[in-house]
């Protein structure tokens, strides 16, 4: 194996690497529920498709055919990863998790927990503020 | 210099994996543990595909493929129950 | 309703379960083809009667362009997010978003929820149940909230919009 393709395979998994331990991180330093939710759920998929990528290029060198199978882990993974955070946004709304104090627009939970449509004098009163 | 890259990616893998772990144990909420628990799914694949790597064999993918589905499924279960009290309504 | 409309009620569906097929025994032999297209059959024969009907992609093309467009999103997004996870933690302003939809069906809707999700620094939390509003947690709050409403409406919504022509 070349010395230019080591070092692709090496970068992106360095990549990936930094940016699941980044994922991991914020799900440690973060705050409330919803402020964690971001990380692992971004940080971590692009993560993890750097780490797929790498073992991409390294099984189309080792074996001179492209494998598709971390395309279909990574696809897979960027449809389910958005649902499991919206699912657990739900969850966390519905057993009324309070959110950090500063967080803006705090009254919309109140609506959305009830899937109801904001109200709007509480929205004009906000725009105003803005 | 690709073994030691992968070793450097598997040691900042499980640095990553305690720092989940740390999460699902201090909690505070049961919110916190399901998403923790998730990224330790999703860190796991991460680890197995590494070693499949450092073995010279594709012969993980199929676990990686299926902790990725299971841990999908695990987690909106988890999720639905909580939301609902039932899994299957 | 026609013989092969009968036989194949979800031709695209055939297609994807032909390819997944391929794709995870990573081969393109004549028996893997065969029964790959036995499977595409007959799954969704028996998930026909489940189906909810859903607003069908019009332009292709479009979709490309718009995977393109929030790939290349996923990834400044996630160098924005990973800045702010390290840095320190009192610069974070979160905040409550509610952005009206202009989509009606409930498969643009979630396409629109996932990139929501998947992109600059934004979670879609819910739905409300006559799907005009779309709640959104922003990690980090500008000034002015009506920045990121637009942002959703014209870099992504317009987009979706336009894909499923509605």
């Amino acid at each position: 194996m070349s010395f230019a393709v080591e070092l692709t395979i090496s970068i992106l998994l360095l990549l990936g690497g930094l940016f699941v331990l980044v994922g991991s991180i914020g799900l440690l330093r973060l705050k409330d529920i919803y402020v964690r939710l971001h990380a692992p759920t971004k940080a971590t998929t692009l993560g993890l498709g750097g780490i797929l990528a790498a073992s991409m290029v390294f099984l189309f060198v080792q074996r001179g055919y492209l494998s598709i199978n971390e395309l279909l882990i990574t696809l897979f993974l960027v449809i389910t990863a958005p649902v499991t955070a919206h699912i657990l946004a739900k969850v966390a709304m519905h057993l009324e998790v309070a959110p950090v104090p500063h967080t803006k627009n705090k009254h919309l939970l109140a609506t959305a927990r009830e899937q109801q449509p904001p109200q709007l004098d509480n929205e004009q009163d906000t725009e105003k503020d803005a | 210099m690709l073994n030691f890259s992968i070793i450097m990616v598997a040691i900042m893998l499980c640095a990553a994996l305690a720092l989940n772990l740390w999460r699902l144990l201090i909690g505070p909420h049961i919110v916190d543990r399901i998403l923790a628990l998730d990224t330790m799914y999703i860190n796991s694949i991460a680890l197995i595909l590494l070693y499949g790597m450092y073995n010279r064999t594709p012969l993980y993918f199929e676990a990686a493929l299926l902790i990725a589905m299971l841990g999908f499924v695990s987690s909106v279960a988890f999720g639905k129950y909580l939301l609902r009290g039932d899994i299957i309504e | 309703m026609s013989l092969l409309q009968r036989i194949m009620p979800m031709p695209l569906h055939t297609l994807l379960l032909l390819i997944v097929w391929l794709m995870i025994n990573s081969t393109l032999s004549v028996g893997h083809i065969l029964l790959g297209s036995v499977l595409g059959i007959a799954i969704p024969l028996l998930c026909a009667p489940l189906r909810v009907p859903q607003p069908s992609i019009k332009r292709p093309l479009k979709l490309v362009k718009y995977v393109l467009i929030v790939l290349k999103d996923v990834v400044v997004a996630n160098i924005e997010v990973a800045i702010l996870v390290v840095g320190p933690m009192r610069r974070i302003k979160p905040g409550f978003v509610a952005v009206p939809l202009d989509l009606t069906d409930t498969l643009p809707i979630t396409v629109l929820a996932s990139t929501v999700t998947m992109t600059p620094g934004t979670v879609s939390a819910d739905v409300s149940f006559d799907r005009k509003w779309l709640y959104v947690h922003v990690l980090n709050m500008p000034e002015n909230e009506q920045d990121i409403i637009d942002l959703i409406k014209q870099r992504y919504e317009s987009r979706v919009k336009e894909i499923f022509a509605c």
